[in-house]
């Protein structure tokens, strides 16, 4: 490392104030709710050979940053492939396959010139509304095939060489019933890269290209040191755990997602071989998607490493194609979001075998994709689609927050207001859910009850694509589990229940009608009979506790 | 009487700012703060002015409900809401406190026993579904009463579209409320997103008792001493308002000492020609950055003080950073050297304080590099700054791990802490689309001063301007702010064939009832200005751009058409982002108003130093100082300097609280008002 830790310390800066400042574009321009509100989106800049993470947002969504790296590649091989790379292009695709997560993520790829050569890649994800498929938002519980979830793009350019293709435009306004939205959000992500290739076009005017790529080199130097001494001070051993899905919505078996993890000296091994195999419903992820969880997974754990391609080199990832963590086209993977909020809980659960005295209980573990589509008096049609809160898992420092969001994003939840506002639904709770969160030295924190009345007289059509029906979240160090996931609906006479725990489709409500959803809190940390009884009056004297089991 | 104070309690200090404006003249007074009886420095500081029955009027910011939030010291209190929504305030947007890491919890401000459901309901459209039962009411706040609620917030949903359950609640609650400390979700800000306004109402109950008792602390002592003149606080938009309007809505003074600081720069640096500048306040563990372009401050439509802790009301923009003069040096494992945001506040302080830190601070590395003198340490509660122990430090924990010697690691300290600086000014300025080189940098507090060279050339500042007293900047600020009043109002309105005679309706209301406000706050204004901004976005966007309206108020009509409003939407669109979307259909959600009542301007050469001063007169000797190498610097007492002088760097310019470093390559010039502008060669 030749450069000066003054300008290192300056251009880490500045570069992650790139990447944050295109995620802010994207945040104020974006239409759908799931970007602007929830920020299911993600900027960075990507190694021009490599497609390796050089610098991310610190804002950005999780489970992108992981997933981005693999994005570019895709768009690097088909470069490779077809040649005719040229200024002024922008790729665009959604083939989780190729670049990991799921088909309502639209990745937007750039490469920045400098000097007539080709300096870096930027990217952009973000989660569009509506793709297309069987079910109105994506979150199809009962596909079998990637074919009933949406449309797949594969990577194409839709800019080429500045003249932006009309006809991709098309093709994409074709294949979404809410094409407004997500033109919008394409704006948005284009906003996105214009604005960071022209901070970085500045930047490369004030340093150099020489300097900013040896800034790069070092940057990864260090998020393999950081990394490498994190790992060495884990005892060396091998620490298994594994934890469970309800169903894949098609055959009513659990799946399991089991994980040996070893340590020796500063390098990890994180082996997934004892995992299910590929399932025919949507619950499925790619090798790629597995990777990036596991470092939202870590990252969580060890908040100091840098996010960048440097800090898994010292890690090893066993994935075999012949588990759900592997799988390949065309197998449905619009629920990923379930199958890696497992993975990363069983990360945590391995780890804490390891070191107990620093140990996280298990989050909720669902993203509890809700959809509830119609159509109003005029005939257009709307989407409330939204995913929901739960409780966070104790932990050494204190109890699990209540009402949190997933530890795959940083998202924020729509206020009631602007969804009432937005569609004919009312909301008649939206409150914290009593003995939710596990028992324990530090107790989990609280999940949610939401219950939401249907308004229009054409009445609506509910989906919904969660987890936790039958496998709760875990305590650790003798901490209890936290409640399970539960869902159902009324007509006002009549309670339904999903046939599988956790996943309905196409449920026909009339005005009037209701769902309610009550999600799981966290798992507790250590033994219940050490919390401070103080701690334990006022569970009961706020009601985070009722005394009464349910 | 035109006789004026400006007052401002800091934590350790209180700073008095007095203007006789017909003589001409000022005097400033520093006085030990009283932490929790406030009254008493705040006394002892007016009487150096003379008899306080001769005073006209006094302007006061306040940190006193900033630290009631903080330190979550507000009072006891309880929350009536809707059947099946007690839980938003805790419940929050379902976020969590940071990107990385799961632990911490959070605690709301309303206790989840206090907090009590009534049965109503109003609809997104207005419709009242349900009406809400004022007996019903009655009893839950007797209950809050008796659980030892001392405030009392009332948050309905869809309160914004329509108000009439939330009204008939207010009057059942106040009827059995023991005291005024009852807070409508409508009448604080009717607008939408229920967390929002939930928890602005929520923390405005919670400081009501708290900044209601000591404003009645301080009125009782005024009027002790038979002060009968006007008594002001300022908000953290950087206006002013009357104590009245202050124990209404006390939520709005969260920011009110620094935005006052704000205001007195703008004001000092546009008399001074430097409309466009970047204010910096350098304080032991942050350091707080505002723009101001054309001489107005930018503002911010929301602030959170704290995880969970939502205030949403216009203030005064402050992007906060974590680097200060205490802020603590390290290399990180993997090599890289770090300043901040981990600090050693003013207690232990720096090394060179002496009081049991061995960890070197930002302040330790100006030290250690000349640039502050160790032998005048600012406050004067030392005696003399212990330099080798600095330099100790500074080889231990940062010459040693990157093969510097301690000079060199001073200054790479100094240089990393910069660049820290330097981002957050970009964050405000390049950022958001404004040119550096069109800006000057107002350094005040006492550390600023320091860093404005390396900010003109780190980069590329037109100047930086120190004013004349940059320790009592802030007092400053309240004397010559303006009186404001704030009120947004949401609307939901189409753009597409829309009623502009009801929105012309609309807003003459919404603009006679600020400027109502104004009007009554008993100051001297020159006139009042009314303004128009909406919140408007593309149909399906959440996020807005604010849209400022040409339209003003005359004769009780606006003239707002449907085109005026959409050439505003459009402009503002552009500026915010590159594409416009033809097509689509537009709205209008928020009708945001305010009114400005003018104050008279200050003549501010009254600062400017006396006329006998002379270049050599100032010169107290020199000092070696570091830049890459030592060299001597000149040494000059500041407030010595005459107007017109020109100081060539490297100097120094040294004041009781605050120092100035003229890097080489820049000059220092005294302008017609005291200030020093500093300048590329």
């Amino acid at each position: 490392m030749s450069l000066d830790p003054v300008t290192l310390a300056v251009l880490k800066g500045r570069l992650e104030q790139i990447a944050d400042e295109m995620d802010a574009t994207l945040y104020r321009s974006a239409f759908n709710p799931i970007i602007a509100e929830a920020r299911d989106a993600c900027h960075g800049l990507y190694h021009r050979e490599t497609g390796d993470t050089l610098v991310q947002g610190t804002k950005g969504l999780p489970i992108f940053v992981g997933a981005m790296a693999f994005a570019v590649k895709a768009v690097i091989e088909k470069v490779k492939a077809q040649g005719g790379l040229k200024p002024g292009d922008t790729f665009i695709f959604n083939d989780p396959y190729a670049g990991g997560t799921h088909l309502n993520d639209f990745r937007l790829v750039r490469p920045v010139f400098r000097d007539g050569a080709l300096f870096c890649w930027l990217a952009s994800a973000g989660h569009w509304l509506d793709v297309g498929g069987n079910v109105p938002g994506g979150y199809n519980p009962v596909a079998t095939e990637s074919f009933q979830e949406g449309v797949l793009i594969p990577v194409v350019k839709l800019i080429a060489g500045g003249e932006t293709r009309q006809d991709v435009l098309d093709i994409l306004a074709a294949n979404s019933r809410l094409p407004n939205s997500n033109w919008g959000d394409l704006n948005g992500q284009l906003n996105a890269l214009d604005l960071g290739e022209k901070r970085l076009q500045a930047l490369l005017g004030d340093y150099g290209q020489a300097v900013i790529e040896e800034a790069f080199d070092a940057f990864s130097a260090r998020a393999e040191a950081l990394m490498r001494e994190a790992i060495a001070a884990l005892p060396d051993g091998t620490y298994a755990f594994e934890d469970y899905l309800d169903n894949d919505g098609i055959v009513d078996e659990r799946l399991t997602v089991a994980l040996d993890l070893t340590i020796s000296g500063e390098t990890m091994v994180l082996d997934f071989s004892r995992s299910s195999p590929p399932c025919a419903g949507p619950i499925n992820i790619s090798t790629p998607t597995t990777i990036a969880a596991c470092y939202v997974a870590l990252k969580h754990v060890f908040t100091d490493v840098p996010a960048n391609a440097g800090c898994l080199k010292p890690i090893t990832f066993v994935v075999p194609d012949t588990t759900l963590l592997g799988a390949k086209a065309p197998k449905p993977m619009a629920g990923y979001t379930e199958t890696i909020l497992r993975l990363i809980g069983v990360v945590f659960g391995a780890l804490a075998k390891a070191v107990p005295e620093r140990a996280t209980a298990g989050p909720f573990g669902t993203i509890n994709a809700l959809s509830m589509a119609g159509h109003r008096a005029n005939g257009s049609r709307w989407v409330m689609f939204n995913f929901f809160g739960g409780g966070l898992g104790g932990n050494p420092e204190s109890d699990g927050l209540n009402h949190a969001n997933n530890p795959i994003s940083t998202a924020t939840m729509p206020p009631v207001e602007i969804l009432e506002a937005a569609y004919p639904i009312m909301f008649t709770q939206w409150a914290l859910r009593p003995d939710s969160g596990g028992e324990g030295a530090h107790r989990g924190g609280l999940g949610a009850i939401y219950e939401i009345e249907v308004l229009d007289a054409r009445g609506a059509e509910v989906f919904l694509l969660g987890e936790r029906g039958r496998y709760a979240p875990f305590g650790v160090n003798g901490g209890g589990a936290g409640a399970l996931n539960r869902f159902s609906w009324t007509d006002g006479k009549t309670t339904g229940t999903p046939p599988m725990a956790s996943k309905v489709t196409g449920v026909k409500l009339a005005q009037g009608g209701r769902v309610r959803l009550e999600t799981p809190g966290g798992g507790g940390f250590g033994d219940p009979a050490t919390r401070d009884p103080a701690a334990s009056e006022r569970d009961l004297r706020l009601g985070y506790v009722t005394g009464a089991k349910a | 009487m035109t006789t004026l104070v400006g007052v401002d309690v800091g934590g350790t200090f209180t700073d008095l700012f007095f203007l006789d404006e017909a003589a001409g003249t000022f005097r400033t007074a520093k006085v030990p703060s009283n932490r929790g009886d406030e009254a008493v420095g705040f006394l002892e500081g007016l009487k150096t002015f003379g008899a306080l029955s001769a005073l006209g009027s006094i302007v006061h910011g306040t940190t006193v409900g900033t630290n009631a939030l903080l330190e979550r010291k507000g009072a006891r209190i309880g929350v009536i809401t809707t059947a099946g929504f007690r839980d938003v305030l805790e419940m929050r947007r379902r976020d969590r406190a940071n990107t990385w890491g799961l632990w911490g919890d959070f605690i709301p401000v309303a206790d989840r026993d206090l907090r009590v459901e009534v049965a109503e309901r109003t609809l997104a459209d207005g419709t009242v579904r349900q009406a809400v039962d004022p007996s019903e009411v009655a009893a839950a706040a007797r209950r809050l009463v008796e659980g030892g609620a001392t405030a009392l917030a009332i948050l309905f949903i869809n309160a914004y579209a329509n108000p009439a359950n939330e009204r008939a609640a207010a009057a059942a609650a106040r009827a059995v409320w023991p005291n005024d400390h009852v807070s409508v979700s409508s009448e604080i800000l009717p607008e939408i997103r229920e967390f929002e306004r939930a928890s602005t109402t929520a923390l405005n109950a919670y400081l009501q008792p708290v900044v209601g008792s000591y404003l009645a602390k301080l009125e009782a002592a005024l009027a002790s001493e038979a002060f009968t003149g006007a008594f002001h606080i300022v908000q953290s938009n950087g206006g002013v308002m009357s104590t009245a309007t202050a124990r209404r809505l006390p939520v709005r003074t969260a920011l009110s000492g620094p935005a006052a600081g704000v205001i007195a720069a703008a004001a000092i640096s546009t008399a001074a020609g430097y409309p466009d500048i970047i204010t910096g306040d350098l304080g032991g563990t942050s350091f707080d950055v505002s723009l101001i372009a054309g001489g107005e401050a930018a503002l911010a439509a929301q602030t959170t003080i704290d995880f969970g802790l939502v205030i949403r009301s216009p203030m005064i923009e402050i992007t906060t950073i974590g680097a200060g003069g205490g802020s603590i040096a390290r290399v990180d494992r993997g090599g890289f050297l770090e300043v901040g945001p981990e600090s050693a506040g003013s207690r232990p302080g720096p090394v060179a304080y002496g009081q049991g830190n061995d960890r070197p601070t930002l302040t330790d590395a100006n030290i250690v590099l000349g640039r502050i003198n160790a032998d005048r340490p600012i406050g004067g509660k030392l005696k003399r700054l212990d330099v080798e122990a600095a330099r100790q430090a500074l080889a231990n924990h940062v010459g040693d791990r990157l093969g510097l010697s301690p000079e060199e690691a001073a200054e790479a300290v100094v240089r990393v802490a910069d660049a820290r600086m330097a981002g957050a000014i970009r964050l405000v300025s390049v950022e958001r689309g404004h040119d550096p080189a069109r800006f000057a940098f107002v350094p005040f507090g006492g550390g600023g001063a320091l860093h404005a060279g390396a900010m003109i050339a780190d980069i590329g500042l037109k100047a930086a301007l120190v004013p004349r007293f940059p320790g009592v900047t802030s007092a400053m600020g309240c004397v010559m702010a303006d009186i404001r009043h704030d009120q947004v109002q949401t609307l939901n309105l189409t753009l597409d064939g829309l009623d502009a005679s009801a929105l012309d309706r609309r807003m003459a209301e919404e603009g006679a009832a600020a400027h109502a406000v104004v009007a009554g706050a008993g100051l001297t204004v020159g006139r009042i200005d009314v303004t128009y901004e909406l919140d408007m976005h593309y149909l399906g966007q959440t996020h807005t751009v604010a849209v400022p309206l040409p339209v003003t108020l005359a004769n009780g009509t606006t003239g707002v058409t449907e085109a005026v409003v959409r050439a505003a939407f459009e402009a503002a669109y552009s500026r915010a982002f590159s594409r416009l979307l033809p097509g689509l259909g537009i709205r209008i959600v928020n009708l945001r108003t305010t009114a400005i009542g003018r104050r008279p301007p200050i003549d501010l050469t009254t600062l400017a130093p006396a006329a006998a001063a002379t270049l050599e007169g100032a010169r107290t000797g020199s000092r070696k100082v570091w830049f890459g190498g030592w060299r001597e610097a000149a040494v000059f007492a500041r407030l010595d300097l005459p107007v017109g002088a020109v100081v060539e760097g490297p100097a120094v310019l040294e004041q009781p609280d605050a120092t100035i470093l003229v890097p080489p390559g820049q000059r220092g010039r005294v302008d017609a008002f005291g200030n020093i502008v500093l300048e590329r060669v």
